[in-house]
């Protein structure tokens, strides 16, 4: 196969960056779109160019490092799948390819196509956790959990936080990585204590880091490598708008100083 | 803030947030979709035969909304409050969305994603201006030929002759009918409703009312520049 490729190439956080062609032969079919590249990476290292750097870690569609817009779409044009997971089967020779990094004020630009993605770790740091006593593991079925309930929250649970829905949001908006995991949490036992409390703070975080709002288009659905559905931030709307209007502050009368 | 926060303290922390925004967005545009339904019900009694008395039903339903000016402007100030509200968190979220993407892309491929929903910020200001025409045109009769008050029937024969008039009311209610086509599901969405049985039916009922809205608005001017209602 032979691939064309317009990759976005930036050599630091504050040099401006554009967009540059590369033209790519005898690209086999059965290669992921990652391993195409290490064998771009090769040919430019042989010539003594800078390779194209991209986040990468397990290649296995399960970690969340990996990601790029192609063509307009995060992650390529096959619904589901990580850009680790895509393969050169679903293009054909000649096709001419796009290869841009996620565009976000909150996820700045490091290298070509590398971002920052701290704020979400942010967004996981302000709510994102449940406070449990730790120690002895707690018997197995002891709290019960309707099963309607855990097949959506294990569902939520999947997101790996690529940052693939801010990139396709017209808003740049964290909605949909902010309401998995607001429900992933917010729909167990294990996370109801702060359930209302956690819904504001995320949201609020997700504001400070400078996402935008949600608009309910729904590219952020479509492109998702872990197809999580347009119903959490529904639930995150839902927890929210509770949580904001029946906020109170800690007082001493409930013997907790 | 103390244990039971001020109400403006409550308010301006919930709307500081863009789902803040949203519920307002979802609740003002609630009020206004169901104001457009009955406006366009009012609207519809053009195809009314005339009464025994000689007077046409919709110049009788005209006199009924001003039978009270109080009330009259009651509704008025209302619905000026919910679209000013709405106006004005469209531009905070407008401007929140445009400071989060700096940088646009090179290739846009937007899949499966509505037009309708990618183009809310363009139908709604049109629409906007839409409404300030049209209240210039049949309230006040400014830009209105031959305006007389109170005679809905005849201002509203009168205004549609004007060609390019009712050809800027056409546009306009298309493009009503695709800011009603996302809004009118995207409310409830907004306001935390989605269910995998009734969300669909919920999008479904949407673009059916987007529909017919624009379908009923349209028909009038179309039949007075066809000469079916004159």
């Amino acid at each position: 196969m032979k691939i064309t490729l317009n990759i976005w190439r930036q050599t630091s956080p504050s040099d401006a960056g554009k967009m540059v062609k590369y033209e790519l032969d005898n690209v086999s079919e059965h290669m992921s779109f990652l391993e195409m590249l290490d064998v771009l990476n090769e040919q430019l290292i042989g010539k003594g160019e800078i390779p194209v750097s991209f986040d990468h870690d397990c290649r296995e569609g399960i970690c969340g490092s990996c990601g790029f817009v192609i063509n307009g779409v995060p992650h390529g044009p096959r619904r589901g799948t990580t850009v680790c997971q895509l393969h050169m089967r679903e293009f054909k020779s000649g096709d001419e390819l796009f290869l841009e990094p996620w565009r976000a004020a909150a996820f700045p630009v490091i290298k070509d196509l590398v971002v920052n993605r701290s704020a979400f770790d942010r967004i996981i740091q302000s709510g994102g956790f449940v406070s449990i006593p730790t120690g002895s593991a707690p018997d197995g079925n002891a709290i019960p959990v309707p099963k309607k309930d855990s097949d959506r929250a294990m569902s939520a649970a999947t997101c790996i936080g690529c940052g693939a829905c801010v990139a396709a949001c017209p808003n740049a908006s964290a909605s949909l990585f902010t309401s998995a995991k607001v429900s992933h949490l917010g729909l167990l036992p294990q996370g109801q204590p702060e359930r209302y409390d956690r819904a504001v703070k995320m949201v609020n975080q997700a504001k400070e880091e400078g996402f935008g709002g949600c608009t309910n288009i729904g590219l952020c659905e479509a492109v998702c490598p872990k197809n999580i559905s347009l119903e959490n931030i529904a639930r995150m709307n839902r927890d929210f708008t509770v949580g904001a209007w029946t906020y109170r502050e800690a007082t001493a009368e409930g013997g907790a100083a | 803030m103390s244990a039971t926060a001020s109400g403006l303290a409550r308010v301006s922390r919930f709307y500081e947030a863009p789902i803040g925004k949203k519920v307002v967005m979802a609740v003002t545009g609630l009020i206004l979709v169901g104001f457009v339904l009955g406006h366009m019900a009012g609207n519809l009694q053009i195809y009314l035969p005339v009464g025994e008395d000689g007077v046409h039903p919709i110049d009788k339903y005209g006199a009924l909304l001003h039978a009270s000016e109080e009330l009259l402007w009651g509704a008025r100030l209302f619905l000026l409050g919910s679209v000013v509200l709405h106006i004005w968190s469209a531009i905070q979220l407008a401007s929140a969305a445009n400071a989060a993407r700096p940088v646009r892309y090179v290739k846009q491929n937007n899949l499966n994603s509505s037009y309708a929903s990618r183009t809310m910020y363009w139908s709604g200001p049109i629409v906007g201006l839409f409404i300030v025409y049209h209240l210039l045109h049949f309230t006040t009769g400014t830009v209105h030929p031959d305006y007389k008050y109170l005679s809905v029937y005849a201002n509203v024969v009168k205004g549609f002759s004007v060609w390019y008039a009712s050809a800027f009311y056409i546009v306009a209610m298309i493009l009503l009918c695709m800011h009603l086509y996302h809004g009118v599901w995207s409310m409830f969405q907004s306001l935390g409703f989605n269910h995998p049985r009734y969300t669909p039916r919920l999008q479904f009922g949407a673009k059916a009312f987007a529909f017919l809205i624009a379908a009923g608005n349209i028909s009038i001017p179309l039949a007075v520049l066809t000469g079916l209602v004159k």
